[in-house]
C-alpha cells in the first residue's frame, strides 16, 4: 500500500519535472507550446550520448540536459517564437506541433529510431526497506530533486525581483515595458528555463519512461492533462495536480488493472467537470 | 517501301522481345523503416540485401530486382504501397510486413491479384489464414510460447503470473501460454498493460505481492529493455521470481545495451544470435561485417530465409510467379542460421525447432545462450485447428 503510495508519487515528480517547464510557458507567458516534449527529449538525448559515447558520469550529464536545451530554447525564443507572441492560440499550436514533428524526424535521421539506453550508476539502482516500505532509490532520487525544484522555482516566483517582473510582463506587457521592464529579455530568459527544466525531466525520466524519436508525441498528452488538472497561474498547481495523477495512476492500475489506463483521464474529467479553470487556479 | 517497312516491324518486334527477355523479376519489400518499428525494418533490409549480395542478383536466368518501400508502421500506408507495386512495378512477389496489422491489410490484394506475400516478420497466429497467398519465414507467437509453457511445467514452476502488452500478439502469446500451462497442472494469473505504458511500477508491484514461482513477460522487443529494468529494480530478480517469456523482451538488437539487468532472463525463441552452427556462424559474421557491426536478431533471419524462399521457388517455377510460385513454397524445406526449417504445405507457416534460452555473458557480450531444443514445432494454433 505504501510502497504504492511512493511509486505513484514518484511517477507524479518525474510528470511534474516534464511538464513544470510548459507550465511556465503556457501558464506564465500564455504561449501554447506544444513542442515542450521535443525539449524534453533533446535532454533525454544529450544524457543518452554524453553517457554512452563519451562515458561521463550520469551526475555530470544532468547540468547539461538542462543547459543544452535551454540554450536551444533561448535560440528558439529570439528567433521563431518571439513571432508568435501576439499570434493566436491557433497559429501558436500549428506552429509547436510543426516544430514537434519536425524534431521527430530529425532524431529519427540523425540518431535512429530505436531505443536509447543508459545505464545509472550502481548506487542509484536497487532498492532499500525503509518502516516495511519498499522504496526504490532512483525513484527517491527523482523525489529529491523535483522536491528542491519545486522550493526553488516557488521561491524565484514570488520572492524574488525577476519572480515579480515576470508576473508584471506576463499580465500586462506594454504597463510592463513602461515601467522599464525589459519584457523580451524576461520572456526569453523564462523560455529558457522552462525548455531547460523539460531537457532536465527527459533526462531523469530516460531510465523509468525509455527514450526514443517519438517521446514528445508520446508524452505530449501527460504534459497537457497536467497542466490541465493543476491549472496554469503558478507552480504549485501543476506540482499538487503531477502527484494526484501520479498517484492516481499508479493505484488504479494496481488495483483495478482492467481499468488502469482510463482512471488518469476519469480524473482529468472529473477536475474539468467540477473546476474547468484547473484545480489549484484562481479563475480568469 | 513494304518490304522495309515489313523489315523495321520485324526489327521493332525482336527488339521488344529482347527487352521482355531483359525484364527483371521484382521483389517488392515493404517494411517499416522509419518510426517506432524501424529497427524490424532495418534488420530484415539489411538481412534481404546480404542474401542478395551473397547468393547473386539473377535467379532462373532473370536479374532480381529488390524494391524497398517504407510503409513507416502504418497499415493503410502498407496496402498503397502494396497496391502500387503490384500495378505500377508488376512485382512478382511482395514480403516484409514487420507487424500484424500490416501483414494483414494487403492480404486481400494478395489473394485478388494472385501474388504471393512471403511474411518476414509479423507474428499473430491467424495472418496465414487471411489470404492462400501468404507465406511465412517469421514464426507465431504460439510456436514460441507454448515451448514455454512445456518447460516452466517440467522446470518445477508452479504458479505464474503473465504480463502482457494489451495488443493483439501480446493476447496471442498470453492465451496460447496459459491454456498450455493450466493444461500442465499449472496456475496462472493473467495481467495486461496498456501498450502506451510508461511505468510499469504498479504490474510489477502485484506481481511481487503474488509471489508466483516465474513472470511469463510478452511486451514488444523495444518497451522489453524498460521492463528489464523495472524488474530489476523493483527487486524481483533477488525475490526468486524467474522471468520468461518468448524472445522479444531480449532481442539480440538491444540485449546487449541493456546491461547486466538481462542475465539469467529464461526465454523460448527460434533464433538467437549465439546459435551453435556453421551456418548461423558465417550469417552472423558476414551481417555484421555489412553493416557496420549490427548484431542480427530474429527479424533477420526471417527476412534473410525469406530471400532464400523466394529464389528456391523461382528456381523451381523457372522465374513464373502468381500461383505457381506459392505452390512451390509449400512444403519447401532448407538449413536456415536458426537450423533446419520447412514451410507447412497445408498452413504455408514454418516450421522450425524452438529453443530455450539463458541470457549470459559470452566474450564480454550478453547473448541468449540456447540450452534445450524442441524440435520441429508447428503452429500449435493452427494444428488444434485441424485436429
Amino acid at each position: 500500500m505504501l510502497t504504492i503510495l511512493f511509486d505513484g508519487m514518484a511517477y507524479g515528480m518525474l510528470l511534474f519535472v516534464l511538464a513544470c517547464g510548459l507550465a511556465v510557458t503556457l501558464g506564465l507567458m500564455n504561449f501554447v507550446n506544444l513542442a515542450h516534449g521535443a525539449f524534453a527529449m533533446a535532454g533525454g538525448y544529450v544524457t543518452a550520448v554524453l553517457m554512452n559515447r563519451y562515458g561521463v558520469p550520469f551526475l555530470l550529464t544532468l547540468p547539461l540536459a538542462f543547459l543544452v536545451p535551454a540554450l536551444a530554447g533561448l535560440v528558439l525564443e529570439r528567433t521563431l517564437y518571439k513571432q508568435l507572441y501576439t499570434r493566436s492560440h491557433l497559429d501558436q499550436v500549428l506552429f509547436s506541433i510543426g516544430l514537434v514533428f519536425m524534431a521527430v524526424a530529425a532524431v529519427d535521421y540523425t540518431m535512429g529510431s530505436q531505443q536509447q539506453m543508459i545505464r545509472i550508476p550502481t548506487w542509484l539502482q536497487g532498492r532499500v526497506e525503509i518502516l516495511g516500505i519498499q522504496v526504490g532509490l532512483y525513484r527517491s532520487f527523482i523525489i529529491a530533486v523535483c522536491g528542491v525544484l519545486v522550493v526553488t522555482l516557488q521561491f524565484i516566483l514570488t520572492r524574488t525581483r525577476f519572480g515579480s517582473r515576470l508576473r508584471a510582463a506576463v499580465d500586462d506587457p506594454r504597463v510592463a515595458r513602461g515601467l522599464g521592464i525589459n519584457v523580451s529579455v524576461i520572456f526569453a530568459a523564462t523560455f529558457a528555463v522552462g525548455s531547460g527544466l523539460a531537457g532536465l525531466g527527459g533526462a531523469l525520466g530516460a531510465e523509468i519512461l525509455g527514450l526514443d524519436p517519438t517521446f514528445p508525441l508520446k508524452f505530449m498528452i501527460y504534459f497537457l492533462i497536467v497542466v490541465t488538472v493543476g491549472g496554469t497561474t503558478s507552480i504549485t498547481g501543476p506540482f499538487l495536480a503531477s502527484l494526484l495523477l501520479g498517484i492516481a495512476d499508479v493505484a488504479g492500475k494496481y488495483y483495478v488493472p482492467s481499468l488502469g489506463a482510463f482512471v488518469i483521464y476519469t480524473l482529468m474529467i472529473v477536475v474539468l467537470v467540477l473546476r474547468p479553470q484547473g484545480l489549484f487556479a484562481r479563475a480568469r | 517501301m513494304l518490304r522495309r517497312t515489313f523489315l523495321g516491324a520485324a526489327a521493332v518486334l525482336a527488339l521488344t522481345g529482347a527487352a521482355l527477355a531483359q525484364e527483371p523479376l521484382k521483389i517488392g519489400l515493404i517494411l517499416p523503416m522509419t518510426g517506432p518499428f524501424a529497427s524490424t525494418g532495418r534488420q530484415i533490409e539489411a538481412a534481404a540485401k546480404l542474401y542478395m549480395q551473397q547468393n547473386g542478383d539473377t535467379v532462373a536466368g532473370k536479374k532480381i530486382q529488390l524494391i524497398v518501400k517504407d510503409d513507416t508502421g502504418t497499415a493503410d500506408v502498407t496496402k498503397r504501397l502494396a497496391q502500387e507495386l503490384i500495378v505500377n512495378d508488376k512485382i512478382a512477389v511482395m514480403a516484409g510486413f514487420g507487424l500484424t496489422p500490416l501483414a494483414l491489410a494487403p492480404a486481400p490484394l494478395a489473394t485478388q491479384a494472385k501474388v504471393p506475400a512471403v511474411v518476414m516478420a509479423a507474428a499473430t497466429a491467424t495472418i496465414t489464414e487471411a489470404s492462400p497467398y501468404i507465406v511465412r519465414t517469421s514464426f507465431t507467437l504460439p510456436q514460441a510460447t507454448v515451448p514455454m509453457a512445456d518447460w516452466a511445467a517440467q522446470n518445477g514452476i508452479k504458479k505464474v503470473a503473465t504480463l502482457v502488452s494489451d495488443y493483439g500478439p501480446g493476447i496471442d502469446a498470453e492465451k496460447a501460454f496459459t491454456t498450455a500451462f493450466t493444461a500442465k497442472g499449472g496456475q496462472v494469473e493473467n495481467l495486461r498493460v496498456p501498450l502506451a505504458n510508461p511505468d510499469f511500477s504498479p504490474f510489477l508491484q502485484k506481481v511481487a505481492d503474488a509471489k508466483p514461482d516465474a513472470l511469463f513477460v510478452f511486451v514488444p522487443s523495444g518497451i522489453g529493455a524498460q521492463f528489464m529494468k523495472q524488474f530489476v529494480e523493483r527487486g524481483l530478480d533477488k525475490s526468486g521470481i524467474r522471468l520468461i517469456g518468448p524472445g522479444d523482451v531480449t532481442d539480440d538488437d538491444l540485449l546487449n545495451n541493456m546491461g547486466d539487468v538481462a542475465l539469467g532472463a529464461i526465454t523460448t525463441q527460434h533464433y538467437s544470435a549465439a546459435h551453435d552452427s556453421p551456418e548461423n556462424k558465417a550469417f552472423v559474421e558476414a551481417f555484421k561485417k555489412a553493416n557496420n557491426g549490427m548484431r542480427p536478431n530474429f527479424m533477420a533471419v526471417g527476412g534473410y530465409d525469406g530471400m532464400h524462399l523466394i529464389y528456391e521457388g523461382l528456381k523451381k517455377t523457372s522465374g513464373q510467379g502468381g500461383q505457381a510460385l506459392i505452390d512451390a513454397m509449400k512444403g519447401m524445406s532448407w538449413t536456415s542460421p536458426r537450423g533446419p526449417v520447412s514451410i507447412d504445405p497445408q498452413t504455408r507457416d514454418i516450421v522450425q525447432n524452438i529453443y530455450v534460452r539463458k541470457v549470459e555473458r559470452k566474450d564480454g557480450e550478453l547473448y541468449n545462450v540456447e540450452f534445450a531444443t524442441i524440435p520441429n514445432v508447428k503452429d500449435p494454433v493452427k494444428a488444434a485447428k485441424s485436429n
